[in-house]
């Protein structure tokens, strides 16, 4: 009964201070883990406006964010995915597992488009629980798990879409139902003063900002950090480490599904055999924007910036009329580049 | 039957009050090993009980009895004077009874108030419900330089921090999330000198705050600095119990060293 009273003389209460604001915001933004991707950026454009006459165009830079978009939607959830711990080999292949899934759903089912689609959507979301699911009961390294998962589902694209169509590559279905609405959302185009934009911009702007105010504004996101960062010290505390880390692989699971419905409702017949390799493309953008490969560091920013410069690289060279032969030498050059730079970046950061 | 006998007076160095938590008789075996027999002490809100004791003489399984971890196999434990019996970690600290281990539980590349509100963070009242990130700037600032920590910016990576500062950081937060008794597990193990100083500093402040600490060392002289009341424990056995008043350091150092028979062996080495 005394002691009760004892107790009363620390008092547990939240402050709530409007002064107590972040502080020396220009500093925080220089160590911020996408500056160097940033700075890189803003380089490599300068760079191909100089050298490359036919870039200055507003079309081309359309172009550019289109050829971002794509990588870019995936690289969001590959980048989130890495901030949580964990890596996913599989993306690429699961790109097209969604596209086909849904394609040769509908049309051997004769089912709405839509419906083959939310079909596929259930088949990716099981591919990235199952992904997660194994990572977690059996403790071997996502690496491992994940690349068995890619070549099984690359195996899984070749063989069913042979026996179901015959051929490798999927039946036309722009004569089914909900083709049209289906189109205008994950393929159409709008004209902004007079320069067509590809929606998919729209949606990698969408996914990039939704993905950021949750890692750094809810719950789930400073869980994410957590588990990547320490999952042993995350679960001392409460955080449900292994829930959080199979929602990320179903989360890269419905990006995946989101790229995939774009690719066959830009291009209507999707091959069996494509995607292969996109996996490292997703991994490297989210790399060069920061995030750090053993977990717990990153934004969702930095994987879009990473993912534009993958575009300008990719568009630059061609408009530079140079041979699109040396583009992955670039790439590859330029991956080992960010990754020192980031390096040093954040050596800074832990110092100052 | 022993251990009853040299059991000391019981309750009479708090004047009659009750103890948060209190041992009487406790004892832990696994199967056929004994590791713990008749243990005996109290923690009283405002005091620190400095649990002393070499390696391997019963200091881990003592605490995890209290943290929940393990249970008894003889004796009581009570808990404001209530028989208790824990059946989880949840459990004792329901009951206010918090454990800091040595790994501290925080992520070293995120910021200190993340750290501080990780698992229990504080969501706004409207939509969308994101985090209520001043709240907790400000929180973790005023709990911290209320325990004498004063950090410029709680934005930096608590990995950044000094070994002392984290393990306050640690303290803090079980404080604030409704502990009332503090087990901290050799919390100057690790540390210099200077930094032992800041955690030794803190636990006074706690201390003087009206908490109850239970500070588990193997190093008498910083359990004699802060320390109310001191239990020795050697091979699994109570070897003393004694208020602060009833004992030099010297002493405590020596009964720590093993007592008698260093002094034996000092005599037979002949220096």
């Amino acid at each position: 009964m005394t002691t009760q009273a004892d107790l009363e003389v620390a008092d547990h209460k939240v402050v709530r201070d409007e002064r107590v604001k972040e502080r020396n915001r220009l500093q925080r933004l220089l160590i911020r883990p996408e500056m160097g991707a940033g700075i890189g950026a803003i380089g490599i454009f300068v760079f191909f406006l100089i050298v490359a006459e036919p870039f200055r165009q507003a079309s081309s830079l359309a172009t550019v964010l289109y050829a971002s978009s794509t990588i870019g939607i995936m690289a969001c959830g590959v980048a989130v995915l890495m901030i949580g711990g964990e890596f996913d080999l599989s993306t690429g292949v699961a790109v097209t597992f969604s596209s086909l899934a849904a394609s040769m759903l509908s049309y051997n089912l004769h089912l709405n488009l839509w419906a083959g689609a939310g079909l596929a959507l259930i088949l990716a979301l099981a591919v990235g629980f199952l992904n997660g699911f194994l990572v977690m009961k059996t403790k071997i390294p996502s690496f491992l798990i994940t690349l068995s998962t890619f070549f099984m589902l690359a195996g899984i694209n070749l063989a069913v879409t042979k026996l179901l169509a015959g051929q490798v590559a999927t039946q036309s279905v722009s004569d089914m139902q909900g083709w049209d609405s289906a189109q205008k959302v994950f393929a159409s185009s709008f004209t902004v003063f007079g320069v067509s934009i590809r929606i998919t911009v729209v949606w990698w702007l969408v996914f990039t900002a939704v993905a950021t105010w949750v890692l750094f504004k809810t719950k789930i996101g400073n869980w994410i950090f957590a588990v990547g960062g320490d999952a042993e010290s995350a679960r001392a505390v409460g955080v449900p480490v292994t829930k959080v880390k199979i929602g990320l692989f179903m989360f890269v699971g419905f990006c995946a599904w989101f790229v995939g419905m774009h690719l066959l409702f830009a291009f209507n017949t999707v091959q069996s055999g494509q995607g292969i390799g996109n996996e490292f493309f997703y991994i490297i953008a989210a790399v060069i924007g920061g995030c750090l490969l053993t977990g717990g560091y990153g934004t969702a920013v930095g994987a879009a910036i990473g993912a534009f410069i993958f575009g300008m690289t990719n568009q630059g060279i061609v408009y530079a009329g140079w041979n699109p032969d040396w583009f992955k030498f670039f790439l590859g050059a330029m991956l080992l580049f960010a990754v020192i730079a980031n390096n040093a970046f954040r050596n800074y950061a832990a110092k100052r | 039957m022993t251990a009853t006998m040299d059991r000391p007076t019981e309750e009479a160095p708090s004047g009659g009050k009750v103890p948060l938590v209190e041992l009487k008789d406790v004892g832990k075996s696994y199967g056929n090993i004994t590791a713990l027999k008749g243990i005996s002490l109290r923690v009283h809100a405002g005091e620190v009980t400095g649990i002393l004791g070499d390696n391997g003489a019963g200091k881990s399984t003592l605490i995890k009895i209290i943290a929940g971890l393990h249970q008894q196999t003889d004796g009581e434990l009570l808990v404001d004077g209530e028989p208790t019996k824990f059946t989880s970690p949840a459990d004792a600290l329901g009951k206010g009874i918090a454990t800091v281990y040595q790994n501290l539980a925080v992520v070293p590349l995120m910021p200190v108030w993340r750290n501080f509100f990780l698992g229990q963070e504080i969501r706004k009242k409207s939509f969308p419900w994101s985090l209520d990130t001043n709240a907790m700037r400000a929180t973790t600032l005023t709990e911290l330089s209320k325990m004498g920590i004063d950090l410029p910016d709680v934005d930096v990576p608590i990995g950044s921090l000094s070994g002392g500062q984290r393990q306050c950081v640690a303290i803090a937060r079980a404080v604030f999330f409704g502990a009332r008794v503090l087990i901290l597990d050799e919390p100057t193990a690790a540390l210099g000198v200077k930094q032992s100083g800041v955690v030794l500093k803190y636990i006074t402040a706690a201390k003087e705050a009206g908490f109850g600490v239970v500070f588990i060392t193997h190093n008498p002289h910083h359990a004699h600095m802060v320390g109310d009341h001191f239990v020795l424990l050697n091979r699994g056995r109570q070897k003393l119990d004694c208020s602060y008043d009833d004992i030099t350091l010297e002493h405590l150092t020596q009964q720590m060293a093993g007592g008698d028979e260093l002094e034996a062996l000092s005599h037979e080495l002949g220096r």
